[in-house]
């Protein structure tokens, strides 16, 4: 980020955020001569004459490497349709799975209905190809598993990971956080799942606001929570997240 | 946003539910026979005899009272005429296709039209204007606004704080036209309050007032329409099954839970 | 103002370019993936986006761009005699109208095989139903992160005898002088566009120009409106 981090102010559709021959159209915005103009609601943000909307609001749009929790719909000879929420399934094939999987006992691994954890190592015209060969994929067994805006997420997981260290050490759960906004949370006791999703709830609400690290560790002191020093929980996701886009 | 089918309740969180209801817990730490706050704004629609947007959490419902005159049901020629209806629009949820009405607003409308009939809460008889040839109608119509679970409850507390509210139009006799807009005295009602409420079935708990991610787990529901302790009607629905224990269960939990949904509502009413 | 008679007195009293009092918000339904109500006078209409989502069923899916699909809804006590609930032949063509007043601002071409329903809802009628539905809606777009080139405004100019007004109110358009009342429901974009425009009534095309003049300048003080409801939903003090 760099040191003259412009305030940021919300734009709506087709508002000119600034007007000058040097700015750059970047995501969310278009170049109108020598506007540069929104199309989506959301963040201006401007850095080195690069201008871009945060958006608040609005579809999960699918990466390569991408973490994604999805729910199985079909069994196919090959593999499982999974739904992430995007227009097209995504596929899991049989060659994707840790361990050899036999045609005839594919609903061992997933039926129809059951969640996983996936990453989006494949797209093509064909759709979306997912994996569960890495550490921390696969079918959810227990927990709680909710959603939220997508467009949130690098917010609840923070700059390399340290909003999501924050829950953690507060809550003791794992938790996995899908880019496509569904997120699953496992702890030893339901209370601390439920504390879990109402912090996670709380950065959904104040996403948009700066110095956010600080705000959730008050709101945890507040409310009760003690930090756990001694680290139980596995890292099993730290290199599977997406880099960040905001900052705290 | 995206993917329909994994919005319903994912079998996961489903499991946590009800384990959780084993310690005799739910996820927004209500008891179990606990409903969510309530808020009930009067009068949200001018042209209505009577309206109110009901609250319940953060499941919304409106509903209005339209009055008109008609020919009176031969058997008996001089008694008003009530019609309710339910309308889940598809702004309330996205789980509702496009289309006429499913079997849940249907049913909505005939549960709260069999409790407002039975009970007698209107005095039906006061609504006649020409023994035999006209009689007020009383339409009450129930629109769904955000849908988080029981519906039902919120459109039976609406429904019966509408028609506390409503007010009779003027009838020009002569010209035999209702006057909308001029009213003379208000709809004439019993004193009681035959508020709908639903006990549902997880497991071995018996929950009321259940939020949509507790709303798509239960197996079975009961709805009583009562006021003061007197059960005026009832309905089982969803498949699965009550023992007669559960039963007596539940008629103790809605007497006890009418009282306090009584004292809310009567305090929201002014 | 070069209408007919300056001096025209509205019958409540507004001037000729002067519209009902507007409230607007958005975000009032939870469920929904954008919302937002608009109120002009007496006039309220409520507006959810639910999308862009899979469309069902497959064969409907457009691969080349998105689908918007719009409902409108009257509620039976909105107005003064009651409309039985379902869809009219009314609501129908209203429903069409509203989509095509907005899709061309939806880039639409960012989502293929997707569809984006919007769904509108009158809670209180006294003429202008459509704009009010077409303001809300327009919002609802916005606030649920839908790609778009520009907000869409939408106003109801009319013909009162020979004096051309803005913003008309349920008694006007029953309004039986003269010529009587000529409805011109416009909608436009915030760059000056026109989306939506219809007529019922008699008018002569250098008239209808001012009227359309009228209509713009409406629309640029609704615009306004419309944003900040926008802006307003999002605070950005910490409220704690």
């Amino acid at each position: 980020m760099s040191e003259t981090e412009h305030k940021r102010t919300v734009v709506i559709p087709g508002e000119t955020i600034v007007e000058g021959d040097n700015y750059l159209p970047g995501d969310g915005t278009e170049k109108q001569g020598k506007k540069i103009v929104a199309f989506r609601y959301g963040l201006a943000e401007e850095s080195n004459k690069l201008v871009k909307v945060i958006p608040l609001s609005g579809v999960y749009q699918p990466r390569r490497g991408n973490i994604v929790i999805g729910k199985c719909n079909l069994i196919t000879f090959n593999g499982w349709v999974i739904d992430i929420g995007t227009a097209e399934n995504a596929f899991l094939p049989i060659m994707e799975t840790p361990r050899f999987v036999s045609k005839d006992r594919l609903d061992e691994v997933m039926k129809i209905g059951d969640i996983c954890v996936a990453q989006i190592f494949g797209m093509s015209g064909r759709g979306i190809d997912l994996t569960i060969k890495s550490r921390g994929l696969g079918r959810i067994d227990e927990g709680i598993v909710f959603k939220i805006n997508s467009n949130k997420v690098p917010r609840v997981i923070g700059k390399e990971g340290s909003m999501i260290r924050i829950i953690r050490d507060y809550t003791n759960c794992d938790i996995t956080v899908g880019q496509n906004g569904f997120i699953w949370i496992k702890g030893d006791k339901i209370e601390d799942e439920l504390f879990a999703k109402r912090a996670i709830l709380f950065i959904t609400e104040k996403s948009f606001l700066d110095g956010l690290t600080e705000r959730v560790e008050d709101w945890f002191k507040k409310n009760g929570g003690v930090k756990r020093e001694n680290k139980k929980y596995e890292e099993k996701q730290e290199d599977n997240f997406e880099g960040e886009r905001n900052d705290n | 946003m995206g993917g329909d089918e994994i919005e319903i309740t994912p079998e996961v969180t489903a499991e946590r539910i009800r384990k959780y209801l084993e310690q005799e817990k739910r996820f927004d730490g209500r008891k179990l026979d606990e409903f969510r706050d309530i808020i009930i704004e009067e009068d949200v629609s001018k042209k209505a005899e009577g309206s109110v947007r009901v609250k319940l959490g953060k499941t919304e419902v409106l509903v209005g009272i339209k009055m008109d005159v008609a020919a009176p049901y031969p058997d008996p020629p001089n008694k008003g005429n009530l019609m309710v209806t339910a309308e889940f629009l598809p702004l309330s949820s996205s789980r509702i296709e496009l289309g006429p009405p499913k079997f849940d607003s249907i049913e909505v409308g005939r549960i709260i039209d069999r409790g407002i009939r039975e009970s007698k809460l209107i005095d039906l008889e006061k609504l006649c204007i020409i023994e035999g040839e006209k009689v007020w109608t009383v339409f009450i119509d129930i629109y769904t606004i955000n849908d988080d679970g029981n519906i039902l409850d919120a459109a039976g507390i609406g429904a019966v704080a509408a028609l506390k509210l409503a007010k009779i139009p003027k009838y020009d006799t002569e010209k035999k036209k209702v006057l909308y807009g001029e009213y003379e005295g208000k709809m004439p009602l019993r004193k009681m309050n035959p508020f709908a409420i639903t006990v549902h079935k997880i497991g071995k708990h018996l929950i009321l007032d259940p939020t949509r991610e507790e709303e798509d787990v239960s197996e079975t529901r009961i709805t009583v329409g009562s006021s003061d302790g007197v059960i005026y009607s009832l309905q089982k629905g969803n498949s699965s099954y009550f023992s007669v224990e559960e039963i007596e269960e539940s008629f103790k939990i809605v007497e006890k839970a009418w009282k306090e949904l009584f004292k809310k509502v009567e305090a929201q009413l002014k | 103002m070069t209408t007919k008679d300056s001096n025209f007195k509205r019958p409540d009293g507004r001037k000729l370019d002067e519209l009902r009092e507007f409230e607007a918000k958005v975000g009032i339904i939870p469920n929904a993936d954008g919302s937002a109500m608009y109120r002009s006078g007496d006039t309220i209409a409520i507006a959810a986006v639910y999308g862009p989502k899979k469309m069902h069923p497959q064969h409907s899916q457009n691969p080349e761009k998105g689908t918007l699909r719009c409902t409108y809804n009257m509620n039976s006590f909105s107005v003064s005699e009651r409309i039985r609930p379902g869809p009219s032949r009314r609501s129908t063509e209203i429903s069409k109208i509203t989509e095509w007043a907005l899709e061309p601002v939806l880039m639409l071409e960012k989502f293929p095989n997707m569809v984006v329903d919007i769904h509108i809802n009158i809670i209180q009628a006294d003429a202008g139903t459509r704009c009010a539905g077409i303001n809300a809606a327009a919002m609802a777009l916005a606030h649920a992160g839908i790609p778009m080139r520009d907000m869409v405004s939408s106003v109801s100019v009319g013909k009162l005898d020979k004096t051309i007004v803005v913003d008309l109110s349920k008694e006007e358009e029953d309004y039986e002088e003269g010529e009587g009342p000529t409805d011109i429901p416009i909608s436009m974009t915030h760059s000056g566009n026109i989306t939506h425009f219809q007529l019922d009534g008699k008018i002569e095309p250098k008239q209808l120009m001012e009227a359309i003049e009228m209509a713009k300048k409406a629309c640029e003080k609704i615009y306004e409106v419309q944003k900040k409801a926008l802006k307003d939903s999002i605070n950005m003090e910490d409220t704690d």
